[in-house]
Formats: structure tokens, C-alpha cells, sequence
């Protein structure tokens, strides 16, 4: 309950933070929401030197959308995404993962772009923003740089952020036509995060799949994007069957995590199950 | 006698302070000067300490003291066990370890210092140097030859055997037409209580006086056993449970972190605290339940049991607290369930583990032993393919048939099984219930229904049953003002008694409900009492209220004759009034407790003693005995009056728990439908605190069920460490609870109230896990162990995958 | 090595000077001695500890007292107004909402958020809204009820209002 000694820093700027983090290195960690690190400060299992907060940098939160693309800074909460209305409108499936995501509390202070740099393996999040094919936009000492989502979640927390670097952004095209999305999630019962979690983000055209995205969380040591199931949508007629045989390639080609709750064989069984069920909800929103 | 308030739904007068944020918990109670107390724990199951370096937590600035095993074994008497079984091994358990560690959380040793903060970062600079041990886990293989010794001076993990229960279980089993075997596991359980532990200890060396604030259900006991530990007077130690914020059995005891800084305070003449984390709770509380067992149970063609015989390891942990190894012989007392069983047998073997010690959590070995009968009988009708309901029924006692003796020596006070079961069959609509299953079943659909009818032992209990006395006791005072004030030896903490002990004076004494003010936890202030465990609080101790008011009225009758100089004529008592004639006074509606008011005006004077008229009233009396100028000759003055109550049996309250599951045939998920319970706990003082009672019950239930476990590893590392993997039920998991009762009293006090703090958790685990079971009897599944998990439920399904969706 | 803080609590402004690690429920109950908030985890799961932040339910064990400069701070010693208890306050101790009481001053903060956000809630919503706070010993069932009746409560105080 008591956290090792640390320096306290609330950076007014992203520059200013990202000075910072160039002054501090190793020592440093940033301090968004604090969900993540706060309690594992408190375990005393991280024991930073300098906490650079970045969370009251107000120009990092916001949610809009301009030019086809829909941008959400990476200091906005979870509770600002569950409740935006220009979310509920053309990206529901965010609001909608919101909403599974911890608790009224958490979701009132953890932020979007604190649990993704943080990518705990059973986190909400990393399956959404890879349903949706967004780029996370990295600001760093040598400028920015946008890492598509599914390169950016690289092993058990572990992304593609670098040294020095700090998640500004989440962008991804604003779904066009008829879109169905939905986000399905088996709740661990102590823990409330994902055993299983299935985000799918689909486009219809004439009763066929033109194009899908499924993020799936809690499975594996990391999110991924599950390639297997999108292509065998892609193109296809979106009946039972079809459903069906693509959700049973929700966990190709991975390692599935085991703990007290779940072995790694259920957890792909209840990948396919919810995987077939995101996808059936999906489908029937998509009008 | 008034009724305005008993048998009501009375709103508690204890929450105005709870709800607004202004009780006292130990950890809200500052003392000037308060050091603070962190504790080192032996991160392993089973290790030899070569050595413990404290120089570097001693040299963090801030830290006052460090005190070691070697410091404070030879100081500070053995943590108490009450538990007196015939040749019981019981190891010497100090305060700190000292040359072993026996479980993961083993304290080693403790920091002191200006604060919390200081106390901890010098804590994680102690150097231990371990020597790692293997370890001895698993209740069953423990006792076999070649486990780990824990306890090297016994040569052996088995603490204890015991045999108990009477008839003759060879020729019952011999005489059945079929005897069915079961292993059961009732797992180990953390009580969770949500204010985790904490104690502060104040000494002023002056008047030699040692105060403790410590958060426990048993002060008068914790005061005595921590003196005895500390070698100090107890007439000069004062120990008080404030607020406790939940126990479940798990502050029913002593632990060695009180009396520890008992004598550190004394040590270093400054007030001293220690809060529990939840990590230290769930490593070195108690933990409940910790059972494996071996069940025989003998039937006759027409589904009458013959016999039962129950061979039980028990986990008892490496070390005994409070109660430990006695917790299995409840299990032992209760295996008649509300059956006519003719012969019984219990056979205990008590281990040692290298985990913290089992104790009482809620319900304490009678949990396990309804389990265990439940499941028998599910099993027996299973066997017989015959409805549960019905197998139950043919082995009831009539109601005609109390006291009814059991085979385990014990006479159930009063019961009507039939009338509680019948009423949760109505309002479950059982039948159509059946029928809806059996077209479900049809559709592929899995659905189950279970029902437990459970008979439960409390108000614990006649003082020849309990190792520590089982009377409870109360002190009722009428204030010159005429003001009430109730004295408890119990110490309720969440049940609700400073309400229900309220509403039984202010209808025995005829006053507002506002008047009374109901006391306890201050061993200063209080009458020596037990306290509040094994749903004893009202049966006893409310009746040790009970007879003191009967006890003090008599007093105050005498007076108002005296006043009223009532000569040959008798003197009445009603509604707060004593007359010569019995007044007629309507009664009023009840007057609901109101929030006390801030700054309430001075009264303007004490009011006139004399009588009006025909009659006094109370507080006429009240003043009367303590101006003491108008009394009867020889009487002594005051108006108060102290009763012992000392129970002539237990009490046995019972019911039916039914539950309503379906399970996702794709995933194994459990998804309830329905719960109703009905539960008989006799007379009822407030309709709304036993719903509360049973609903937590159930809820508690529910969890061992489905969720919860205390899981170590292969190295007797603790697995569920946190509330991260320990699965407490949140609101969102748990089914809409329809509750109803039956009322039947007992004879056992003469309010015929019987307790019902453990109902819930002893009725609702078998019927939950009958409902699962029931579920999936299609595929031939008869018994499961828990908590049942979906993955379990999963693979049975795989197994028996018969082409459906 | 200490930070100077500004914080308006229950509607008093404080300044003072804390540790960077000091974490906000230690400042409420030990600085400020605020101590109806309570402390049940240290995973942040329990809810015990919950205030409000700038008008938002937050979990007091998860944030640093450095990071509420400038905030304003209500805890369940503040959420009576004049001394006349919050409708979700009366609702817990009309149902009896409470036993040990421990859970409760989160619980309370929990569902004046929940109530702020949705006047009419379903049982289900309020049970959601509830994921993120523990109670050991009602069983929730009452807890529910206690909420619903507070919405009842404050529909009709709108109603007058109007």
C-alpha cells in the first residue's frame, strides 16, 4: 500500500514531458490515468525514480473527428469515450468496450492511452484499436511516428514505444458505409479484466463482408489482431455458418495464456464461442 | 409488554454515523505520538532461518525500534488455542518465528517507526537468509510416510485423530441395500472481512495502564488470553473493539500481531498501530473450511438412510489459532442434517500443512457438514433416480418428534422441516419448475435446480459445550433521566444489535427507541462478556437483555408501589407507565430512530419524581432510585440490573434453499435464473436484519460455490494473494434472492429467537451446487467439487458432446 | 523532497505539503483526518476508498495527493448538505444498505455518480455501475434497493423543484 520514494513532476506540455523523458531515461515512467502503475507501485513491483504526469496535459485530450479520420488523444478517458456522442454515432464499438472496461471509477481517471502503452495482455483497449486498424502516433525526441496497431503491441507489455518516446494518439479511419461492431467480453470474476475479449469492427456491402477487423484481448501474452477469422469473412456472405467457420480460427498460431481461472485450451475455446458471438451481434447491427 | 418496535423493520440506530462517514474503525483513531508498525513476512512455505539482518532497516531514518523472534519468543507467552482435544499435538506458536517459517506471511519480524512509510521502506531492508524446506501441503498426502515433518518434535503432520457419533455405523452400512462413496472437498476459503485487521496499543506507565483498540468480535476473550500472553493484569488492560468493519469468524481470535504490539507499546512507552494490508489478510488471517473427505452413506429400497460415516482429513495449517483444531468436530456434530440418521461416524484426522491456520469463518464446520449430507442425500436420490425433495421428505423428523436426538449426541430444539420446505416449493413453483426443465431438456437446453434443506447449530452455546464459556451477559441501566442504557457482552459488528437489543428494551420498558443507547466492545465499560460468533448474539445475548430488564422492572415496580403507596393494591407496568390500575392508552404509531440532533437544547430541569395521580412513569421511578430520598426501607438505590444468561441448549434453526441455474451448454458458464430461500430462525426482533443476515449468508455461499479458493502452489506460494485472483462476488454476479421464513420458537430463551448470522452460508452452498450438478445429471454427472469453474463445466460437456450445439 | 498542493475539500481549501507518495486516501484520513474513507485493497478493486474528484468517482488509493493541486474534493463527510442527508444516504439506511458499514462511504460516492448519471436506472445498471466496489456483507440485494429508492427520491426533489 506504500510505494517506494519517487520526484513528482506534472509536465505542462508534451514537450515539456518529453524533455523529461529524455532527462530522466530509465528512471522515469509517466503517469497517465494511473490505473496500471499505481497499484503496482504499491505491490512495491515497479519503483520509479521520477513520475513525469502527463495527464493534466490538457492538449492530449479530446476526442474528433476531421478529414475521414477519427483522432482521440491519448489522455482522454475511458469515461469520455463511453460517453462522447460523436463516438456513439460513428464508432460505437469504443464507447461500447468502454463501458466493460473495470469499473465507474477506473474508467473515470484511466485513460485510453495509458492501459494501450501499458498493453496488459487481458486489457479492453488493444482489442479495439485492432479491430479498427488504427495507427497509435508516437511523439519522440526525433519527432513523430505512427505504428499501426498491430505492430504496436509487441509481447507481454511490451510495445513498440521506444526510449524517450510517449503515445499522443490514437487515429483510424472513420468506419464508411454499413459498419457493425461489437465488443464481447468474458469478465475474469476477481480481477474484472478480459479473459477472452473480442472486438469486431465489420463492413457490409449487400449482405457480404467487404472488410473486418477483430482485436482479441486475454487470450494470448498479447492483443492481436486475428488474421485467420478476417479473411475467412472477407468477401463472404455473413450467414451462421460462415461466422462460424471463421470464428474457429480465433487463436491461430497462438499461445494462449493459463491461470487459476482459465486453462490456455478453454481460453481458445472461449476465444471461438465469443469470437462467433461478437461477430453475430456485429452482423446484426450492421444496417 | 409494548410492541412498537420488535418485529418490525426498525431502520438501524447504528448507521446515522456509518452512512455519513463519522464512525470509528481502528485505523480512524489518532493518538498523539503514534508510531507505526510494519511486519516482514517469510516469503516461503518451509524454510530454516539461518539469519535475520536488521542493521539497514534500523538505520532508516524515522525507525524507532526492530525487533526479531529472538527479540520477543522468550517475552511474550504462545498465541492460545482453546481447541482441548484428547492428545493433541500442539506446537509452541510465538509471536515472531524464530529458527522456522511454517507458512508464506510468517511474521519474522517487525519495524517501528515515526510512520507508516518509514516502517515499510525499513522493513523491505531486513536481510533474511532462508535455508528452503520441502514442504508438506496437501492434507491427505501429508500423513502419509515420507511427507515433510512441519513439526520435527512430533514426528508426524497428524496433530490429532478423533472418532465421534454414536450407533453402529458397521451393521447401519451392513444393514443398507446400498451404501454410496463419495470424496468431497469443502476448499479453503479467506473470510475477507472488508476492514482487514488493526490494532493500537496505548501505555501509560504511570498508571500502569495498557489500552488496545483492536478489531475483533471477541474483546472480553481477546483481553484475557492477551494478558495472559503478556503476563499482565487484566484488571489494569482495557481492550476495545470499536467499530469492526466485518469478521465472519475471522476476529474471532487472538493473534500474535495484538499482543505483539502490546508489548511494544510497553517497551517503548508510545502508542503504537498496525494496519493489516490485504496481502498480510489473506496471507496470516485465518482461513475457513479446508476439508477432504470420504462419505458412506446407506440407503434402504425406499430411500430411508440407514447410516452415514464421514472419514475427514482436515487442513488445519501449520500453526493452531483460536480455535483450530475444534472446527472439525462441529462438522462431526452437525452430520445428522434435519435427518433421521440411526448411526453416524465422524472420523477426524487433523494435519499439519505449511499454510496459515484454518479457523472459524462463517459458519465453522457446519458448513462443511450440511455440505456433505446435502450432497449424500443428492446422491441417494440420484442413485434411486427419485426427486431430491422426495428422499428428504421420507427422512424428516416430524415436527411431533422434537426435541429430536441425533446420532451425533445432540437434541435439535424445535423444527418443522416440512413447513419450511413446503413453503420454498410454493414459492419456487418447484413443479412447474420440473416440468419447464424437462421441455428444456429436451431443446439441449441445461438447466438445474437444487435445494438444500439445512439445519444449522447456534447461539453457541451451553458453557459445558464451549471452551470458553457459552453464557453471554447484560447490564440495563435506567439513567436518572430516565434515559436507557444497554450493556452487551456481545459484540455485534454489522448484525445490527444496537438496533434489535434497542427495540427489545424500548418495548420491555415502554420508551422511545431514541432512548436507548446500546453499548459494547469496551472491556472498561462492559460487563464481562463472549461476544458475537456461531449466530449467538441475539439468542444469548439478547436474552441476558432480556432477563436483566425482567430483573431490573421488578426493582422499579417495587419503587413505583412505593411511590404510588399503593398499599394492598397491585402495581401494573405498561407502556412506560406503572399504575395501580393498568391506564388505557392506545398505542401510538411507531416512532422511526431520527438522526440525533446537533446541539440539542439543554432540558431545563430534572423533572419532578413524584406521582400524577394514579400513576409514575420510568423515568419518575428512574429518578426516584437514584435521589434515593423515597424508597422502599432496606432497598439499595440505583436502578440498574445485570443478568449472566447461561443457555440450557443450543438452538436449531433451519430452512430450504432452492437455486435455479442454466448453464451455457458452449462455455460451461453458470447463469442463475432463481434463488429462494426460506429460513426458520424462530422468533424474529426486525424482518429487515435478518433479510440482511441471510443475504450476505447466501451471498458468502455463493462464492464458495463458484468462485472462491485459497490456492497455493506446489511451494506453498500463495496463488490468490490479492483481490486480483481471490474472487470475492461482486453486485453484478449473483441472482435476485426471493426470501421468505417460517417461524417457529424455540424453547431454548424465552423470546424463542434462535440466530441466523450463518444461514445463508450453510444453506446456499449445496443448493447451488446441487443446481449445477442437476444441470448436467443428463450426462451422467452426479457430484462436483468447488468452486465449480466453467472450464470444469466445459470439459464435462466435451466429454460427453452427443452432437448437440 | 515534499510538494506543495492545493486541494478544496468538502468546500474547505487546504495547503499543505506532501510526499510525491503519498496517495490520496492517505491525505484525506491522515492529513486532513477525513477518515470516512476507507482503505480495503491494495489493488485498487475495492472500492472503499472512493470519492469524488472534481465531481468524478475516483478509487483515493490510486492517485497521488500531488496529482490534485487545484482540485476540489468531496468525501462522504461532505456529501450531507446542512446536515440533511444525500437522498442516497437516506436510501442506504432506509434499506438497510449497510452492515459493517466498512464498504459503505464508497459505495455511497459510488452511487451518486451513478444516480448523477442516470436518474432512472435498472437494477441491472445499478449492479454495473456497482462492479467496482466490494461488500462482504449484504450481499448486495439491499444495496440495489437502497439506490433505487435514492432515485425515487431525488426524481421526486426534481419534480417539487420544478
Amino acid at each position: 500500500m506504500i510505494p517506494t520514494q519517487f520526484e513528482y513532476v506534472a509536465a505542462k506540455s508534451l514537450d515539456e514531458a518529453l524533455s523529461l523523458l529524455g532527462k530522466h531515461k530509465d528512471d522515469a515512467k509517466l503517469l497517465a490515468g494511473g490505473h496500471s502503475l499505481i497499484p503496482a507501485m504499491k505491490l512495491r513491483l515497479a519503483q520509479p525514480q521520477v513520475l513525469i504526469d502527463i495527464s493534466r496535459i490538457k492538449d492530449l485530450s479530446y476526442i474528433r473527428e476531421e478529414k475521414g479520420q477519427v483522432r482521440i488523444g491519448s489522455m482522454t478517458t475511458h469515461y469520455q469515450i463511453e460517453s462522447s456522442d460523436l463516438l456513439r454515432r460513428i464508432c460505437p464499438l469504443l464507447p461500447e468496450t468502454a463501458t466493460h472496461l473495470g469499473d465507474v471509477q477506473v474508467r473515470n481517471k484511466g485513460t485510453i492511452g495509458g492501459s494501450l502503452a501499458h498493453s496488459d495482455p487481458a486489457a479492453d483497449w488493444p482489442a479495439a484499436v485492432l479491430a479498427l486498424d488504427a495507427e497509435i502516433v508516437v511523439a519522440g525526441p526525433k519527432g513523430e511516428r505512427a505504428i499501426k496497431a498491430d505492430k504496436f503491441f509487441v509481447d507481454l507489455l511490451t510495445t513498440a514505444l521506444e526510449q524517450g518516446e510517449i503515445l499522443r494518439e490514437v487515429r483510424f479511419n472513420t468506419p464508411q458505409g454499413t459498419v457493425g461492431q461489437s465488443y464481447v467480453k468474458v469478465r475474469h470474476p476477481a480481477s474484472g479484466f478480459a479473459v477472452v475479449g473480442v472486438a469486431v469492427n465489420l463492413s457490409v456491402n449487400g449482405g457480404k463482408c467487404q472488410s473486418a477487423g477483430v482485436g482479441i484481448t486475454g487470450v494470448a501474452p498479447k492483443a492481436y489482431r486475428a488474421s485467420g477469422v478476417e479473411k475467412a469473412l472477407q468477401g463472404n456472405a455473413l450467414d451462421a455458418k460462415t461466422l462460424s467457420v471463421a470464428a474457429a480460427h480465433a487463436s491461430d498460431g497462438v499461445d494462449a495464456n493459463t491461470d487459476l481461472f482459465a486453462s490456455g485450451e478453454y481460453r481458445r475455446h472461449l476465444a471461438e464461442v465469443y469470437t462467433r458471438r461478437a461477430l453475430g451481434t456485429a452482423v446484426s447491427r450492421a444496417k | 409488554m409494548a410492541e412498537n418496535y420488535v418485529g418490525k423493520r426498525v431502520k438501524r440506530t447504528e448507521d446515522p454515523r456509518l452512512i455519513q462517514g463519522l464512525a470509528h474503525y481502528v485505523d480512524d483513531i489518532k493518538l498523539p505520538d503514534t508510531l507505526h508498525a510494519v511486519f516482514l513476512r517469510s516469503i516461503y512455505a518451509h524454510a530454516r532461518i539461518k539469519s535475520v539482518d536488521t542493521s539497514a532497516a534500523a538505520k532508516v531514518p524515522g525507525v524507532v525500534a526492530v525487533y526479531t523472534g529472538k527479540d520477543v519468543s522468550a517475552k511474550i507467552g504462545p498465541v492460545p488455542c482453546a481447541g482441548a482435544l484428547p492428545d493433541l499435538k500442539t506446537p509452541d506458536h510465538r509471536v515472531l518465528a524464530t529458527n522456522k517459517v511454517y507458512f508464506v506471511g510468517h511474521p519474522i519480524a517487525v519495524v517501528v517507526a515515526e510512520n507508516r512509510y518509514a516502517a515499510k521502506d525499513a522493513a523491505d531492508l531486513i536481510q533474511v537468509d532462508y535455508e528452503e524446506l520441502p514442504v508438506a501441503l496437501d492434507e491427505e498426502k501429508a500423513t502419509q510416510p515420507g511427507s515433510p515433518v512441519i513439526h520435527e518434535q512430533f514426528g508426524t503432520n497428524v496433530a490429532y485423530k478423533l472418532t465421534a457419533g454414536e450407533g453402529d455405523i458397521e451393521a447401519a452400512l451392513k444393514s443398507a441395500d446400498k451404501v454410496i462413496k463419495q470424496r468431497i472437498l469443502n476448499q479453503r476459503l479467506a473470510p475477507i472481512a472488508m476492514e482487514p485487521r488493526g490494532v493500537l496499543v496505548r501505555y501509560y506507565p504511570g498508571e500502569q495502564e495498557l489500552t488496545m483498540w483492536t478489531s475483533t468480535q471477541i474483546p472480553h476473550l481477546a483481553r484475557t488470553q492477551i494478558a495472559l500472553m503478556l503476563g499482565f493484569p487484566e484488571n489494569k488492560f482495557r481492550l476495545i473493539a470499536p467499530e469492526v468493519g466485518g469478521g465472519f469468524g475471522s476476529k474471532l481470535n487472538v493473534y500474535a500481531e495484538e499482543a505483539l504490539l502490546g508489548w511494544i507499546a510497553m517497551q517503548l512507552n508510545r502508542p503504537v498501530k498496525w494496519i493489516e494490508s490485504r496481502r498480510e489478510n489473506i496471507q496470516a488471517t485465518i482461513h475457513g473450511r479446508g476439508q477432504t473427505g470420504y462419505l458412506e452413506i446407506g440407503y434402504k429400497k425406499d430411500g430411508t438412510i440407514t447410516g452415514l460415516r464421514y472419514n475427514v482429513f482436515a487442513d488445519l495449517g501449520s500453526y493452531f489459532q483460536l480455535l483450530t483444531p475444534a472446527i472439525p468436530t462441529l462438522t462431526g456434530l452437525m452430520l445428522s442434517g434435519c435427518y433421521k440418521i440411526p448411526a453416524i461416524q465422524i472420523n477426524v484426522t487433523g494435519v499439519f500443512t505449511n499454510k496459515m491456520a484454518t479457523d472459524a469463518y462463517r459458519g465453522a464446520g457446519r458448513p462443511e457438514a450440511t455440505y456433505v449430507v446435502e450432497r449424500a442425500l443428492d446422491l441417494v436420490a440420484a442413485d434411486m433416480g427419485k426427486d431430491p425433495v422426495e428422499v428428504r421428505r421420507k427422512n424428516f423428523p416430524a415436527p411431533s418428534e422434537f426435541p429430536f436426538k441425533t446420532a451425533t449426541g445432540l437434541f435439535y430444539d424445535s423444527g418443522n422441516y416440512e413447513g419450511a420446505l413446503k413453503k420454498a416449493l410454493d414459492i419456487s413453483g418447484y413443479h412447474k419448475l420440473r416440468d419447464e426443465q424437462a421441455k428444456a431438456r429436451k431443446e439441449g437446453r441445461l438447466i438445474g435446480i437444487g435445494v438444500s434443506t439445512y439445519v444449522e447449530i447456534c447461539a453457541l452455546g451451553p458453557s459445558q459445550a464451549m471452551p470458553a464459556g457459552g453464557w453471554e451477559s447484560a447490564t440495563v441501566r435506567i439513567e436518572p433521566t430516565g434515559k436507557v442504557t444497554v450493556l452487551t457482552g456481545a459484540s455485534p459488528h454489522g448484525q445490527g444489535q444496537e438496533t434489535s437489543f434497542a427495540q427489545l428494551a424500548a418495548d420491555q420498558l415502554g420508551v422511545h427507541i431514541n432512548d436507548v443507547t446500546v453499548i459494547h466492545g469496551d472491556t472498561s465499560i462492559v460487563q464481562y462478556g463472549i461476544g458475537t460468533f456461531g449466530s449467538r448474539a441475539t439468542a444469548v445475548g439478547g436474552t441476558a437483555v432480556w432477563y436483566a430488564i425482567e430483573k431490573l422492572k421488578e426493582k422499579a415496580n417495587k419503587i413505583a408501589h412505593h411511590l404510588l403507596e399503593a398499599g394492598e393494591g397491585k402495581v401494573t407496568f405498561k407502556d412506560g407507565k406503572f399504575s395501580v390500575e393498568a391506564p388505557k392508552v392506545k398505542a401510538a404509531s411507531v416512532p422511526e430512530p431520527v438522526l440525533p440532533a446537533a446541539g440539542m437544547a439543554p432540558g431545563a430541569s430534572l423533572p419532578d419524581p413524584e406521582p400524577h395521580g394514579k400513576h409514575v412513569s420510568l423515568q419518575d421511578v428512574a429518578l426516584a432510585a437514584h435521589l434515593a430520598k423515597s424508597l422502599p426501607q432496606d432497598m439499595e438505590p440505583g436502578l440498574s440490573a445485570t443478568y449472566f444468561f447461561e443457555p440450557k441448549n443450543f438452538t436449531f434453526p433451519f430452512g430450504t434453499h432452492i437455486a435455479v441455474v442454466e448453464i451455457d451448454r458452449e462455455t460451461g458458464e453458470i447463469h442463475f435464473q432463481r434463488y429462494v430461500a426460506v429460513d426458520d430462525c424462530g422468533k424474529v426482533i426486525n424482518p429487515m436484519l435478518v433479510d440482511g443476515q441471510v443475504q450476505g449468508g447466501i451471498v458468502q455461499a455463493l462464492g464458495q460455490a463458484l468462485f472462491e479458493e485459497v490456492v497455493y502452489d506446489d511451494q506453498g506460494q500463495l496463488v490468490s494473494g490479492t483481490l486480483m485472483d481471490y474472487a470475492v462476488p461482486r453486485a453484478s454476479n449473483i441472482p435476485w434472492m426471493e426470501l421468505d421464513r417460517t417461524e417457529t420458537p424455540t424453547d431454548v430463551n424465552p423470546m424463542g429467537v434462535k440466530g441466523v448470522g450463518e444461514a445463508g452460508t450453510i444453506g446456499a452452498t449445496p443448493a447451488i451446487v446441487a443446481a449445477v450438478v442437476d444441470a448436467l445429471s443428463p450426462l451422467g454427472v452426479r457430484h462436483l467439487d468447488m468452486p465449480i469453474k466453467p472450464e470444469t463445466v466445459w470439459r464435462i460437456i466435451g466429454k460427453n458432446k452427443t452432437g448437440a450445439a | 523532497m515534499k510538494t506543495k498542493i492545493n486541494v478544496t475539500v468538502n468546500g474547505v481549501s487546504h495547503q499543505g505539503e506532501v510526499e510525491p507518495r503519498m496517495l490520496l486516501v492517505h491525505y484525506l484520513r491522515d492529513a486532513l483526518n477525513l477518515t470516512g474513507t476507507h482503505i480495503g485493497c491494495e489493488t485498487s478493486l475495492c472500492g472503499a476508498c472512493t470519492v469524488l474528484v472534481d465531481g468524478l468517482a475516483v478509487k483515493s488509493c490510486t492517485l497521488f495527493a500531488v496529482q490534485l493541486d487545484g482540485s476540489k474534493v468531496t468525501t462522504i463527510e461532505g456529501l450531507a448538505a446542512e446536515g440533511k442527508l444525500h437522498p442516497v444516504q437516506e436510501g442506504f439506511w432506509e434499506h438497510h444498505g449497510l452492515q459493517c458499514g466498512y464498504c459503505t462511504p464508497g459505495m455511497i460516492m459510488t452511487a451518486a455518480q451513478i444516480l448523477e448519471r442516470n436518474p432512472d436506472p435498472s437494477d441491472e445498471e445499478i449492479r454495473h455501475g456497482l462492479e467496482g466496489n466490494l461488500c462482504r456483507c449484504t450481499g448486495y440485494q439491499h444495496i440495489v434497493q437502497a439506490v433505487q429508492c435514492a432515485a425515487k427520491k431525488m426524481k421526486s426533489k426534481t419534480a417539487v423543484a420544478r
